[in-house]
């Protein structure tokens, strides 16, 4: 984008809360069964029945409120919002209008690599209950509906329009997640719709007080995609207003695969919901104890963890934001760094080998079966000499698969170096003997020629010999 | 034919003396109630298999229980799993819910027989029993007249002596005025002392569900079964309930009783007026003492309530649109065609008035004017209640201003309809408990009913005066059925 203009950014997300049951009722919220197995008379809204508010939900929610340190209401109430769409049983949804149950919060993000950061405020964030889905076929004249997500607890959580780029928009939503995942409130995934996020995006001339007029877009099936389709509209919008034309306020969708945002409907009048307070849950205070309770039981957050880990354990700033990017990665280095008392090869060995198998089987610490334990065990045999760099890697790899000691896993394949001066003689000799002119190389000054050697006598011994006891010996010999 | 109910007492000594398998009873009772109900039509339809059925299920134990084989009448409103639930609207036909109304599980668990269904004003929009989708309910004093409503259809059936007892819901006076009109007991319990868990709602800030009676000791009997905090409704109160029936005979002398101005209007008519009179000075020979009062905020009682009401009913009754249950508009051609079609052809006219009046107060640009300002009325009219009470311990006012009218009569006039709930109404607003019992006859022998209001949670303040004044009268002895 050109310098004449700058962005305007504002970011809706909704985030399905991670508890057992809806928010209403005592349906299970787990994903992915078959459809409309997971619902009752609540949340199928049929005649006569009331909902019952699950205080897990709001108990989630107050963690979200205290992590951003948002101001907190003193009274939950609820209202409804009424419109009619078919995945709405009861054709209003229980949400919150006038008071939302936190407010007034922050986001805080780094603006560039020197670590100056920018905070974005947080103007809301409210209790609700999701919809249901419904399933077009475009080959049948009607559509199916899945109500096993109607009622499941959403946290909207509303930024005030302070983003001022794509990637600072993906930046906090980064930082949000990250902080969800913290607080173990959701599972914050893209996929399978409990994160979602829509994005307002408007241009002004730098310097302008007046906002542009606003485009919202939809369809934001990942941060990239928020990243992606936002550098695309700030350019459209550009463009429209050098044209000499005006903005029309509407709502788009990002097509990912044609990487354009789509005009979806012209934002007529605002929608009326009819808001009113939701008469069949009745207002409950919310008291300083029990918030006090909740706070007591937060997790070290994000941000204080990167401080932490810099000051405690000596950490560069780019490996810390690493460790610190998942909990289960964090708490994972701590418990192999108290084992191995190594901070930075701890943290490398998480950085690199464990990273990679995350990323390979795209799954968490939990899931990859990753035992601390072990992990410390491989590293400390790496860091004695019992085993090379390069066995201990193939060690981790069977340890994940099979669940088994680093220690067995040693012995059965027969990964114990050689670490004695006598075993290894011959071995040498022999290298010296085959490679007369890189001894010469080396002895001429070629210093990387010691290297080769040692390869030599790896390869001699089928990777057991401890290469820097083979290093030495070599130097020795041939000086 | 025999007033086998004349009370729940009665009725169970007879019961105990035919000494019969209950199975023969019940099938006795269908019949018996299917007979008087040809010229009343309280039930639309009777679903006789089904009350056999549950009957046999009732169980041994269920022999010594405080309503064992109690034949009692359920208003449409009332769901009953698997039994027909559709609020006497062509928009939930056959809409059988999957599951019992808190009240409906209590009463079967005390061995009363449910006839479920009784007939209503659609949604309990009305006062009348006229709106009904299956045609009105008649009163049983005078079969040309209406039996008021919208519980019209289990109060006629009481009064009428095809059932012992009812429950009906009372949003705006639904209980009060038709057993008014039919010479019944009708007792509004305090909004939250009866679990609305299973009631259709209507207003569900207004609505409670209470017991029609032949008379107070039934009434105290019923709500000791009903009352009582429920889980599955949030809005009901976690307070302990007292024994009702115990409260029936304690002495009411020096009580003392409001009479507010604002209640003795011209609009009263002259039958009304009388039995009133007549009724305070019983009130005051049995040592209760009547002081003046003054509800200044009533006059605004119809307004609000006719802001509120709709309001939430507006929103309450969206779900019914033709797309997961009851009535479907068949011909649709897309989505917002079944939307129209269905509603258009599924609501009565009173129902598709009022949910354009509550959509109307909802609206945006409206909502401060109609539905905030009517929210603070609402206060207005709780906070009069707080300041009377302050000086009596319950309040005596008419229940309606003139006898039952005749069918037809105010059907094209809704405004002079919404105005026999005016003494009712503001019961509802403050939440109140309220009771309207007979007090005597107008001109054509038709019942008159006074009642009474007292504090949040104060029924048994209620039990305790209706039940002196009934003992103290003849008015509850003489049954329409026995014309
Ligand atoms: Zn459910």
């Amino acid at each position: 984008m050109s310098t004449k203009y700058e962005t305007v950014i504002g970011l809706e997300v909704h985030v399905q809360l991670a508890t057992k049951t809806k928010a209403f009722c005592a349906c299970s919220t787990k994903f992915g069964a078959r459809a409309n197995t997971q619902v009752c008379p609540v949340c199928l809204g049929l005649p006569g029945v009331l909902p019952v508010f699950n205080k897990k939900a709001f108990e989630y929610a107050i963690k979200l409120a205290i992590a951003l340190g948002c101001e907190i209401q003193r009274v939950v109430k609820f209202d409804r919002k009424n419109y009619y769409y078919p995945d709405l049983p009861k054709n209003y949804q229980i949400s919150q209008f006038d008071m939302p149950l936190a407010y007034n919060g922050k986001i805080t993000v780094e603006e560039d690599a020197s670590g100056a950061s920018r905070s974005i405020g947080v103007t809301r964030a409210h209790l609700e209950e999701d919809a249901g889905k419904l399933i077009h076929d475009a080959r049948l004249p009607f559509s199916y509906i899945d109500l096993n997500r109607t009622g499941t607890p959403l946290l909207e959580i509303v930024s005030e329009p302070e983003i001022r780029s794509p990637d600072e928009a993906h930046k906090y939503l980064t930082v949000l997640k990250q902080i969800i995942e913290y607080l173990e409130i959701s599972d914050c995934n893209m996929e399978e719709g409990s994160l979602r996020c829509d994005a307002n995006v408007s241009i002004r001339e730098k310097g302008a007080r007046k906002l542009g007029s606003k485009v919202e877009i939809k369809n934001l099936n990942s941060f990239k995609a928020v990243r992606d389709a936002l550098r695309f509209e700030e350019i459209r919008q550009e463009e429209v207003l050098e044209d000499g034309e005006i903005i029309s306020q509407e709502t788009r969708l990002w097509d990912e695969n044609k990487n354009v945002t789509i005009s979806m409907r012209a934002k007529e009048a605002a929608h009326d919901y009819r808001y009113f307070p939701e008469p069949d849950l009745v207002p409950f205070e919310v008291k300083e104890e029990e918030v006090e309770i909740i706070r007591d039981t937060m997790p070290e957050l994000p941000a204080e963890k990167i401080k932490r880990f810099e000051t405690e354990y000596k950490l560069g700033h780019k490996d810390v934001e690493v460790l610190v990017s998942r909990k289960d990665i964090a708490d994972l280095f701590e418990e192999v760094e108290k084992n191995v008392k190594k901070a930075q090869i701890a943290a490398n060995w998480i950085k690199g080998e464990v990273m990679k198998h995350l990323k390979e089987k795209s799954t968490d610490v939990k899931g990859l079966n990753l035992d601390p334990v072990n992990l410390s065990k491989i590293i400390q045999m790496v860091e004695d000499g019992t085993i090379s760099g390069l066995s201990a890697k193939e060690v981790l790899a069977v340890c994940l698969e099979t669940g088994d000691d680093p220690d067995d896993i040693v012995k059965k394949k027969g990964f114990k170096q050689v670490s004695d001066e006598g075993e290894l003689e011959s071995s040498i000799e022999n290298v010296i003997k085959k490679n007369q002119k890189s001894v010469n190389d080396y002895k001429n000054g070629k210093t990387n020629a010691l290297g080769f050697l040692v390869g030599q006598v790896m390869k001699e011994t089928k990777g057991k010999a401890n290469p820097k006891l083979a290093g030495e010996m070599l130097r020795k010999k041939i000086t | 034919m025999d007033n086998i109910f004349f009370s729940i007492d009665t009725y169970r000594k007879w019961l105990e003396q035919a000494d019969k398998p209950l199975k023969d009873t019940v099938s006795f009772l269908i019949e018996r109630l299917l007979s008087i109900d040809k010229s009343i039509n309280a039930f639309s339809e009777v679903e006789g298999e089904a009350i056999v059925a549950r009957a046999s299920v009732l169980g041994k134990g269920a022999k010594g229980r405080a309503l064992f084989g109690v034949p009692i009448a359920t208003k449409g409103n009332i769901c009953l799993k698997d039994a027909l639930t559709t609020c006497s609207s062509r928009i939930l036909e056959g809409f059988r819910p999957p599951y019992s109304a808190t009240v409906t599980e209590k009463l079967m668990a005390e061995g009363a027989l449910i006839f479920n269904g009784a007939n209503m004003d659609e949604f309990a929009f009305g006062s009348s029993c006229e709106g009904s989708c299956t045609g009105p309910t008649k009163n049983p004093w005078d079969r040309t007249r209406i039996p008021g409503g919208s519980s019209g259809g289990a109060t006629a059936a009481v009064a009428a002596g095809e059932v012992a007892a009812a429950l009906g819901s009372d949003t705006g006076g639904s209980i009060r005025q038709p057993a008014a009109m039919c010479g019944v007991v009708g007792f509004k319990p305090t909004y939250g002392r009866v679990s609305r868990y299973g009631l259709i709602a209507f207003a569900s800030s207004l609505d409670q569900i209470g017991p029609i009676t032949n008379n107070v000791a039934d009434c105290a009997a019923m709500l000791e079964v009903i009352a009582g905090y429920d889980e599955k409704d949030s809005t009901s109160v976690n307070a302990e309930v007292p024994r009702y029936t115990d409260s029936l005979n304690q002495d009411i002398k020096g009580m003392k009783i409001g009479i507010p101005k604002e209640y003795f209007i011209d609009g009263i008519n002259d039958d009304v007026r009388n039995c009133i009179s007549d009724a305070i000075k019983v009130f005051k020979k049995l040592g209760a003492e009547t002081v003046d009062i003054s509800l200044p905020h009533t006059k605004y009682a119809v307004s609000c309530y006719y802001i509120i009401g709709p309001a939430e009913a507006s929103s309450n009754l969206a779900r019914y649109d033709g797309v997961h249950y009851g009535h479907r508009d068949r011909n649709a051609r897309d989505l917002i065609e079944m939307y129209i079609g269905s509603r258009n052809e599924g609501f009565g006219a009173e129902a598709k008035r009022r949910i354009l009046l509550g959509t109307y107060a909802l609206s945006s640009g409206y909502y401060e004017a109609f539905y905030l300002k009517a929210q603070k009325v609402r206060t207005k009219i709780a906070d009069d209640f707080k300041e009377a009470f302050k000086v009596c311990d319950c309040i005596l006012t008419p229940t309606t201003p003139t006898t039952a009218f005749k069918i037809g009569e105010r059907v094209e006039d809704p405004l002079a309809m919404y105005l026999s709930d005016i003494f009712t109404i503001s019961a509802n607003l403050a939440g109140l408990p309220a009771v309207s019992v007979p007090c005597g006859f107008g001109k054509g022998n038709l019942p008159v009913g006074l009642q009474l209001m007292a504090k949040p949670f104060e029924e048994e303040v209620l039990i305790k005066s209706a039940h002196a004044f009934e003992q103290n009268t003849e008015h509850h002895k003489v049954r329409a059925c026995d014309l």
